[in-house]
């Protein structure tokens, strides 16, 4: 009985549960506070503070190790902004940006509108092909690294089995050939993730709609973009950022396939800063590269933001 | 129901059965190399006679049956060597403590945060939302400089601590996004009875939110878990000496070698380390997505 009862005294809108009532402690502002102190203890110490640690590290000469360093002002951003490496680096991270994220969502969207079907199988399939994306990276980067391998690859393999080359692909010892077989790996671990998010999104297309379009003879194309697409373009723009984000951000693909090699030639933001701090020791130069990032990151995110809002959160 | 006018065979195939094939055989085949490759004796893979994408179990003989098994081509060796003359198992351990203790860490914070974002109307409710979002977004990449220099200075370097107190950086607004859209749709009604009937906050979210909000909890530790699990940059750099390796850096950091004999077990190791997530994965991939995109699916 005290749920009806209740009920009622609050669509009457008298009392207020829980607020001005008893202690301190029964107020939801109060409340609230209180319960997120202990995430944001741990958020504040390990991620805010190290930030702001970063950017005044990024303006110092510290080496790795050493605790005596100087306040340089932005010397390592300018030197970085002449460092032909680091030029590269910035042209690698654009290029496997422009050249995974179209593919991951074309492929994504495709795929999912095949999942979004009844068919046998079809959870089979959809937890099956989501496997790329959830698996430890570093790990399904070594079967990249043996499909790539200059000596045993059946890519190559099979490429010369068909007689449409001579010699073994050099996948990741040429500067291009290393960049797309980057890219082609980033596109197989991301595809999924576009597909899944999509395929979430096509719930919410209704049916009926779909058919009766058919019936009015929409074609294929039509129906898609005039019934489907409308109805999921806010989950694609998200997910099209979140990949935008974690793209430009990347590291293990990178770091466990080619190192940044060769000769520096395929470096993103990510390894480059490890190997300017860890393997060369300048933590001051390995934040500034870090921290380049930044601009991207932020911007992405404030779109990112605003997109999860208007789309009704809150 | 299909989609309407594709009621021909031909259509079918064409439309639906031969992409979704073409999908399947792109996406699995480096999983389904990583598998054989981690079975084949090594002469095997050096054979360039014999089909690479197959094990040589079956053989074709000459006369009545027709057909022989040879089962010295499938070979245990790889993994046995894993455990035997590697330190795979000592990788193992620590991955689990690692992932473990940070899980358990973030989903204490994260059903803290969760509710108070989910369940309660406060001024600043909406600000500290989008800090958890934001947070979420910031990559390792992005900090891991300077974290190495703020765990060296707390004494942390290469113990379990390192990555237990810094793993929830990324798992706690990641669970406490997932947790406050979880909240959010239970209903209110319950709590407010409780409430009514003398309860206090506390008591109505221990004892009647929190049961109903299991499964949501439940999910996002699974998360939690699977996120650390495969967590690469902070484990290299913080925990990447000696035997304090987590799988994926031990693998990657100590199993390649310059010879072209490391393959097997390099793929056994890649298959092992991926074994758990999948498995803990393939049972909650619904709500990963929902929880993920929570944002823009309701409404």
């Amino acid at each position: 009985m005290a749920l009806v009862h209740t009920s009622k005294i609050a669509e009457q809108g008298e009392i207020q549960p829980a607020q001005g009532r008893g202690s301190i402690f029964q107020r939801d502002g109060v409340l609230a506070w209180l319960f997120m102190i202990p995430g944001w203890t741990i958020l504040l110490l390990f991620m805010a503070y190290p930030f702001f640690l970063g950017i005044y590290l990024s303006m110092t000469d510290k080496m790795l190790g050493f605790n005596d360093f100087q306040f340089i002002g932005l010397e390592n951003y300018r030197y970085l902004w002449t460092d032909s490496i680091f030029q590269q680096t910035l042209r690698n991270t654009a290029i496997y940006g422009v050249g995974t994220v179209p593919f991951k969502l074309l492929f994504g969207l495709g795929l999912a509108l095949l999942l979004n079907r009844q068919f046998r199988f079809s959870r089979f399939f959809r937890a099956g092909l989501l496997l790329p994306w959830i698996v430890p990276t570093a790990l399904s980067s070594l079967a990249w690294l043996m499909l790539f391998s200059a000596v045993l690859s059946p890519i190559s393999l099979v490429l010369r089995q068909w007689g449409l080359i001579d010699q073994n692909i050099n996948f990741l010892g040429d500067a291009w050939n290393a960049r797309i077989s980057l890219c082609i790996a980033n596109i197989w671990r991301g595809t999924p993730f576009f597909a899944i998010s999509i395929l979430a999104g096509l719930q919410a297309v209704p049916t009926e709609l779909v058919e009766a379009a058919a019936l009015d003879g929409a074609s294929r194309w039509q129906r898609f973009q005039a019934v489907v697409f409308p109805v999921i373009k806010p989950i694609v723009l998200i997910t099209t950022l979140f990949s935008v984000i974690w793209t430009i951000s990347d590291f293990q693909l990178v770091y466990v396939l080619t190192k940044g090699g060769p000769a520096n030639e395929t470096h993103v933001l990510g390894t480059y800063a490890y190997q300017i701090g860890m393997n060369a020791t300048d933590i001051g130069q390995a934040a500034a590269i870090s921290l380049y990032m930044f601009p991207a990151l932020a911007l992405g995110a404030i779109l990112l933001l605003r997109s999860v809002r208007s789309g009704g959160a809150r | 129901m299909n989609i309407v006018g594709e009621n021909r065979w031909w259509q079918r195939v064409l439309y639906f059965y031969l992409p979704l094939g073409f999908f399947a055989v792109l996406l699995l085949f480096p999983f389904y190399w990583m598998l054989i490759v981690s079975f084949k004796p090594d002469g095997d893979l050096l054979d360039t006679q014999a089909n690479p994408f197959l094990l040589h179990v079956l053989n074709r003989t000459e006369g009545f049956p027709f057909i022989s098994f040879d089962w010295s081509n499938i070979t245990l060796k790889h993994y046995r060597y894993l455990y035997n003359d590697t330190e795979f198992t000592r990788w193992l351990w620590n991955t689990i403590i690692v992932t473990v203790g940070a899980t358990a860490i973030s989903l204490i914070c994260a059903v803290f945060i969760g509710y108070a974002l989910g369940r309660f109307k406060f001024r600043g409710g909406n600000l500290m939302g989008a800090a958890i979002f934001i947070a979420y977004l910031v990559p390792p990449t992005l900090l891991f400089i300077p974290l190495a220099e703020l765990v060296s200075r707390l004494h942390l370097y290469n113990r379990y601590w390192a990555l237990i107190l810094t793993y929830p950086t990324f798992l706690i607004p990641f669970a406490s996004w997932l947790l406050m859209g979880y909240f959010q749709t239970i209903s209110g009604e319950l709590e407010d009875a409780a409430l009514v009937d003398g309860a206090t906050r506390l008591q109505a979210m221990w004892q009647i939110i929190l049961p109903l909000a299991l499964p949501g909890i439940l999910s996002a530790g699974i998360f939690c878990f699977t996120l650390a699990w495969n967590e690469f940059l902070y484990a290299l750099v913080f925990m990447g000496t000696g035997d304090m390796k987590t799988v994926p850096v031990g693998v990657v950091s100590d199993l390649i070698k310059a010879d072209v004999y490391f393959w097997g077990p390099l793929m056994a190791a890649a298959i092992l380390g991926s074994v758990p997530v999948a498995i803990a994965y393939s049972f909650f991939v619904d709500n990963y997505v929902s929880g993920l995109t929570a944002g823009a699916t309701k409404g």
